[in-house]
């Protein structure tokens, strides 16, 4: 959490130091949750799906939590990702780490040329520039059959091989390859990110989210530190991108839809977007409530909308920044 | 820079809102190493010139030369790097981060801004220039403070550390005791004159009487124009001044 200086008061003995610990150590803490997720859910393919979408949310909330930008675009960087993932699997053959390694990039790219336009206006408008101009980024996918497949989805991006140093290969196919690329990937992400938000930067970024004028008055160039907050949160949703690419085998066109972007918000908001680890924690709780949830009934939506009601309602730090504020209290 | 040389200049500077002329064709000359207060009653378009002078937006007409340089229409970042630091008329601070770090982060601006891979703590010099500036305001024991916390007033005298943590050679402040209790504007007034000594300082005050004391120049502006300028013994005797104050002696 920011510089915010909270008081002490009377503290649940045991439980208190915990949370400073986790909070501290947000990167390894991060990284224990990431080793213990596939014993914990009940399929690896879930824990897969929590860690990319963990790191979408994580990235989004960079650029909202951190920066104070609410962008509903941010499908885009993660199709983005996830197509330059799969074509360069798909049509190329890639091996995994030029395959991983072009998602980050694609995010960067889509996101600079959206960032340029974007980042002129704030608040509502600013939201209005990045869906308008996701929107265009899923028509272009949309259109580009060849590439992408259109509406069909690119599909056959199967991964059937790791091959590591040594001679050591891995079959790509088997699940628990593929959550140990994936959880390696996002870890090392999140170390990044990490650094990010200690960097002069990170702290130039708090400053504009604080006052924008006195940010500006200061002498910080308010368009480059926010185009450069949306090239960096680019960066790691395209690389969640890539990753749920190798997951899923395949790039469906919905990747680059509106609700994709609206779905980032939303796991932020769950999870707490003041909280270094809430987006992942939203995610990990949307994504295994909708299984359990989609086992009875078929109007997930409606019980997802009403959860996230509630928690915006009750639960205005999320529900990791809530339980971290009462372990703290 | 020498005393009484021109450390900004204005020529001639205009600003309309619409079809409203708030500022016009005012010519003035801040001497470096001196105290201009810039007085005028409510509305006068003091706040517009501050903002002017601080680059916060483009005149509409004139030049504004700093250092004999022309500063006109720089973006405002711009104007922060060369050296003119400000502090707003309304309160402008980073609430939700600490008082040292608001400090800590306004000194950062000068010398690392997109470094998105050291990490912060590696920038020398800038938690020890922190520390030293909200010691002379007065702000040492809330350092911890989130900024939001503080009141008003120390709030006014955090903005004040912040425009001085880039070490500017130029620093305007748009009525910094307002909303202060009349100790801590005496208070003030008497860092503001400390601070002269070491660089050029403009005071925007909508009280006259408060500048008189304190100034070795004075501008009164009125109507969006220059209606007088001279040392605060000239001001009290010009008799434009004594009517637009009318009821308001210094
Ligand atoms: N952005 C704006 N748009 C339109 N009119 C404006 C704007 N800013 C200021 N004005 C008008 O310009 C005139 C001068 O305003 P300014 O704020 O410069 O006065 P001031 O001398 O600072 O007054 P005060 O003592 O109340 O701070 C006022 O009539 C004000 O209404
Ligand atoms: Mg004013």
């Amino acid at each position: 959490m920011s510089g915010t200086a909270a008081p002490t008061r009377a503290r649940l003995p045991g439980l208190a130091p915990l949370a400073e610990w986790g909070m501290r150590h947000r990167v390894f803490g991060t990284w224990l949750a990431l080793a213990a997720l596939p014993l914990l859910l009940p399929s690896t393919a879930l824990a897969t799906s929590v860690v990319a979408y963990g790191l979408y949310a994580l990235g989004f909330n960079l650029l909202f939590g951190w920066g104070g930008l609410l962008s509903f675009g941010h499908a885009a960087l993660l199709g983005g990702g996830a197509y330059a993932t799969g074509i360069a699997i798909a049509h190329y053959g890639a091996p995994w780490w030029a395959a991983i390694g072009v998602a980050p990039v694609a995010g960067a790219g889509v996101a600079f040329l959206m960032g340029v336009l974007a980042v002129r206006t704030r608040g509502i408008y600013f939201a209005m520039v990045t869906l308008a101009l996701s929107q265009c980024a899923y028509h272009v996918a949309y259109q580009a059959v060849g590439w992408t497949g259109g509406e069909n989805g690119l599909r056959g991006v199967n991964l059937r091989e790791v091959a590591l140093p040594f001679g050591m290969v891995l079959d790509g196919l088997d699940p628990r390859v593929r959550y140990g690329l994936v959880a390696v990937a996002a870890g090392l992400a999140v170390a990044a990110v990490s650094r990010v938000l200690d960097s002069p930067f990170g702290a130039a970024l708090a400053a504009l989210r604080e006052n924008e004028a006195r940010a500006r008055a200061c002498g910080y160039d308010v368009r480059a530190v926010r185009l450069l907050a949306f090239v960096l949160s680019g960066a790691v949703c395209g690389l969640a991108g890539g990753l749920l690419a190798i997951h899923l085998s395949v790039v469906p066109v919905e990747t680059m839809h509106y609700a994709t972007s609206g779905l980032a918000v939303m796991l932020a908001i769950l999870g707490g977007m003041h909280s270094f680890f809430g987006p992942f924690a939203g995610a990990a709780a949307f994504l295994l409530l909708e299984s359990a949830v989609a086992r009875w009934t078929e109007h997930w939506p409606l019980v997802a909308g009403t959860v996230f009601m509630l928690c915006v309602l009750f639960f205005r730090e999320g529900i990791w920044g809530t339980l971290v504020g009462w372990l703290r209290r | 820079m020498t005393a009484g040389g021109a450390a900004l200049r204005a020529e001639g500077l205009g600003k309309s809102f619409g079809g409203f002329r708030a500022l016009s064709g005012v010519s003035a000359e801040f001497r470096a190493g001196l105290l201009t207060s810039v007085i005028g009653p409510n509305g006068a378009g003091k706040s517009t010139f501050f903002n002017l002078l601080t680059g916060a937006f483009p005149p509409s007409e004139g030049r504004i030369l700093f250092g004999g340089r022309d500063i006109t229409g720089l973006p405002q970042h711009r104007f922060a790097r060369l050296g003119i630091a400000k502090s707003f008329q309304i309160t402008a601070v980073f609430p939700r981060l600490s008082v040292a770090e608001n400090v800590r982060v306004a000194a950062q601006a000068l010398v690392s801004r997109l470094d998105f891979w050291s990490h912060r703590a590696r920038l020398r010099g800038l938690e020890e220039r922190s520390a030293a500036l909200l010691a002379r305001v007065g702000l040492s024991h809330r350092a911890r403070r989130a900024a939001g916390e503080l009141a008003h007033g120390e709030q006014r005298a955090l903005e004040v550390a912040m425009a001085l943590a880039a070490d500017p050679a130029l620093l305007l402040l748009d009525e910094p005791t307002a909303g202060m209790s009349p100790e801590e504007t005496r208070g003030f007034m008497d860092l503001a004159r400390a601070l002269a000594g070491e660089r050029t300082v403009v005071l925007v005050e909508h009280k006259m009487k408060l500048v008189m004391g304190i100034s070795d120049r004075v501008l009164v502006l009125h109507h969006g124009e220059l209606l007088a300028e001279g040392t605060p013994a000239e001001i009290r005797a010009d008799e434009r001044v004594r009517r637009v104050y009318l009821g308001q002696r210094a």
